[in-house]
């Protein structure tokens, strides 16, 4: 297998699925010749042309609002949002249009859609190119939302999305794009929605973390491994619908939780996550459940030692293990 | 009754392509045509005011109206391929969805929020026109978000070489919205097989079009986004008609959007929970009612000889009567199952 980065890993999945299936097209702001802010399109203008890669107007309720036409329309569009910070103008055609239409039509319309979008801190991109929406979107029934922390995942989870009759919001941690690599298969392979991985085995404590903190809780449990504690790891993959039997199961064999995430602390994911631990698994529960996660500023400042300020890293990350194993 | 069926999922997005092309439609409509036309304005109107009705009875929970719209309706019904072409309409379409297929009882289940409601199943509020096997698309609350959705929907029948015209309906309040605007933009950069019809009532509830907008015909905005824009009296049949034909038939052709403005008359209070009496005189009141579109219709027709008053006492029989058996039926109707509620939320 190939060793990929996240965005090429991206960028093969937008390829095959273009390829496997003429009804897919791509749209977005600077996606055609330019390849995309990201790169996530480079070369595909190129090989499928402006009927399939078509530059936007600078204007996001109307991407998202043009795909949702097309998808009831019978083809599979994939949005892309330039930055997560970009996406409030289209939150109502993504609130109260794409999740609602198949209930609201009782089930006349689907919205077979996806919505790409680069998301979370640590680029020096401020309080505008720096923001976590998860909690945001996971919030919204009929709105999947899908976060991969890998490449191998990447490739997988974004073609599942693509076939999927659903919308989907598919969050990319634009830090680990070229930060994060790994093993990619060539061809197709699917990676199923709606279900959190176990990415390492542990005893000591469970770390619930996706995207980019979970590439970093990865290195901070290795940090804390050579002092003895057995970190098992839960890649969440898909926020809405949540794999909720994972994560219990993990929980019950540890008993104590750990949450990561570079939102805002308060209710941010790790508040439902903690939810569900304390409802359903209160019997497990050896320590109290704690969440590492960004301060509660409107954003990441630009100012390097401020960011960083603002930022989990693996330091803090592990730092939190040490303490929830104490307990 | 509809019927939730996971399993058709899949097919629901795909609409077939092997519709038969129709012949030419006339300049002007048939004397059997404009009959139906009138028929269906009469039937609309019934309605309309039985639901007002209603209402006040305490019976049904919300009406919106679209009374002294349905000429411009009919117009613009009369001149798409119906069932083939697609609606996202506007909650005022009763005319048109009617005009369109949608029967009564479909109306009326909507209004009770009945099991069977074609539109949601009785999870929209009444109004929210959505059914399938007449080609319209479901609309929510707030106003021209249908409008990128229609946008799309034009695209994606250019990208996959089909040629239904996408017809999309909004007040003149909505073109103050910035998916009006994104919609319109798409629209002209990429020419798409599109007619945005505008009626324009001159009230969005209670606040007048000069306050609206400071320009004088909602159909100037098109020259701004490459498109085309044409305003006419949305209270005559003919006019209506004459303009939506060419404006489907040059879509159909791959000249582009057409910016429709018909120019119209509320004649009731926004909806069944606005007092327009706060904010419309009496004598203007009384000047919009006499601008009713349905006897200057009729007039005409009497004129032309399509009518007679022995067919008009007729079809208001039949319309008496379609809507007494509609609100019978509905009525009578079983409230959805609270599983219905439930879902699903998502397509599996």
């Amino acid at each position: 297998m190939a060793e990929k980065t996240l965005i090429e890993a991206i960028r093969e999945a937008l390829d095959e699925e273009m390829a496997r299936d003429e009804r897919v097209f791509i749209t977005g702001t600077d996606i055609g010749p330019r390849g995309g802010v990201f790169l996530a399109t480079q070369g595909l203008y190129a090989k499928y042309g402006p009927t399939r890669i078509i530059d936007s107007p600078l204007s996001e309720s109307s991407i998202v609002g043009v795909g949702i036409g097309a998808a009831m329309n019978g083809m599979r569009p994939v949005c892309e949002i330039q930055f997560a910070d970009f996406i409030h103008p289209a939150y109502n055609q993504i609130v109260n249009e794409a999740a609602r239409m198949f209930y609201r039509s009782g089930g006349q319309y689907c919205v077979p859609m996806v919505i790409r979008c680069p998301y979370g801190g640590g680029m020096g991109g401020g309080l505008y190119h720096s923001q976590s929406v998860e909690a945001t979107f996971a919030h919204v029934p009929g709105l999947k939302v899908v976060i991969p922390s890998n490449p191998h995942d990447a490739k997988g989870l974004l073609k599942s999305a693509i076939r999927d009759d659903n919308p989907v919001l598919f969050l990319e941690p634009k830090k680990g794009y070229r930060a994060i690599k790994g093993e990619v298969p060539a061809g197709d392979y699917t990676e199923p929605l709606g279900k959190a991985k176990v990415t390492r085995q542990g005893q000591d404590i469970t770390v619930y973390a996706y995207g980019m903190m979970h590439f970093y809780c990865q290195q901070a449990a290795e940090a804390v491994a050579r002092a003895g504690i057995s970190v098992e790891l839960v890649d969440l993959r898909t926020l809405n619908p949540l794999d909720k039997e994972t994560v219990l199961a993990s929980f019950k064999k540890t008993g104590k939780a750990l949450i990561v995430y570079e939102d805002n602390r308060f209710l941010g994911y790790g508040a439902e996550i903690a939810a569900l631990l304390c409802e359903e698994a209160f019997e497990h529960m050896d320590a109290p459940i704690m969440r590492l996660a960004g301060p509660d500023v409107p954003a990441v400042p630009y100012s390097r030692p401020l960011q960083d300020w603002f930022m989990p890293d693996v330091h803090r990350i592990a730092e939190a293990m040490r303490k929830l194993v104490a307990y | 009754m509809l019927e939730f069926d996971t399993a058709d999922v899949r097919n629901r997005n795909s609409h077939a392509l092997e519709a038969p092309s129709p012949a030419a439609l006339p300049a002007t409509p048939s004397p059997e045509c404009l009959r139906e036309m009138y028929e269906v304005m009469v039937r609309s109107r019934r309605l309309d005011e039985r639901c007002w009705l209603l209402h006040r009875q305490g019976r049904i929970g919300f009406h919106i109206s679209g009374i002294g719209h349905e000429a411009a309706q009919v117009g613009v019904a009369f001149a798409m391929r119906r069932g083939y072409d697609f609606l996202h309409p506007y909650y005022r379409d009763l005319a048109m969805v009617i005009a369109l297929g949608m029967s009564m009882r479909d109306v009326l289940l909507g209004s009770f929020g009945k099991q069977g409601d074609p539109s949601s199943g009785g999870r929209q509020m009444p109004n929210h026109y959505c059914y399938k096997p007449a080609n319209i698309l479901s609309i929510s609350s707030p106003v021209s978000t249908q409008l990128p959705q229609a946008a799309g929907v034009a695209l994606a029948e250019k990208l996959k070489g089909g040629d239904r015209v996408t017809v999309t309906c909004i007040g003149e309040g909505a073109t103050s919205e910035g998916d009006f605007h994104e919609a319109l933009d798409w629209a002209g950069v990429h020419k798409l097989p599109l007619v945005v019809v505008v009626e324009n009532n001159e009230y969005a509830i209670s606040v007048p079009m000069r306050l609206q907008m400071a320009i004088e015909r909602v159909a100037d905005r098109a020259a701004a986004y490459g498109i085309r824009g044409v305003s006419v009296d949305g209270l005559d049949v003919f006019a209506s008609y004459a303009a939506a034909k060419e404006a489907i038939e040059r879509a159909r052709a791959g000249e582009g959007t057409t910016l429709l403005e018909v120019r119209v008359v509320r004649i009731t209070p926004h909806s069944s929970d606005d007092n327009d009496s706060t904010y419309r005189s009496p004598e203007e009141k009384a000047h919009v009612r006499a601008q009713d579109p349905l006897p200057r219709f009729q007039k005409q027709l009497l004129e032309m000889g399509v009518l007679t008053p022995a067919t008009i006492a007729e079809i208001e029989q039949c319309a008496q009567a379609e809507v007494n058996d509609a609100l019978h039926y509905a009525e009578s109707a079983p409230y959805p199952p609270v599983t219905w509620a439930m879902g699903p939320v998502f397509a599996e």
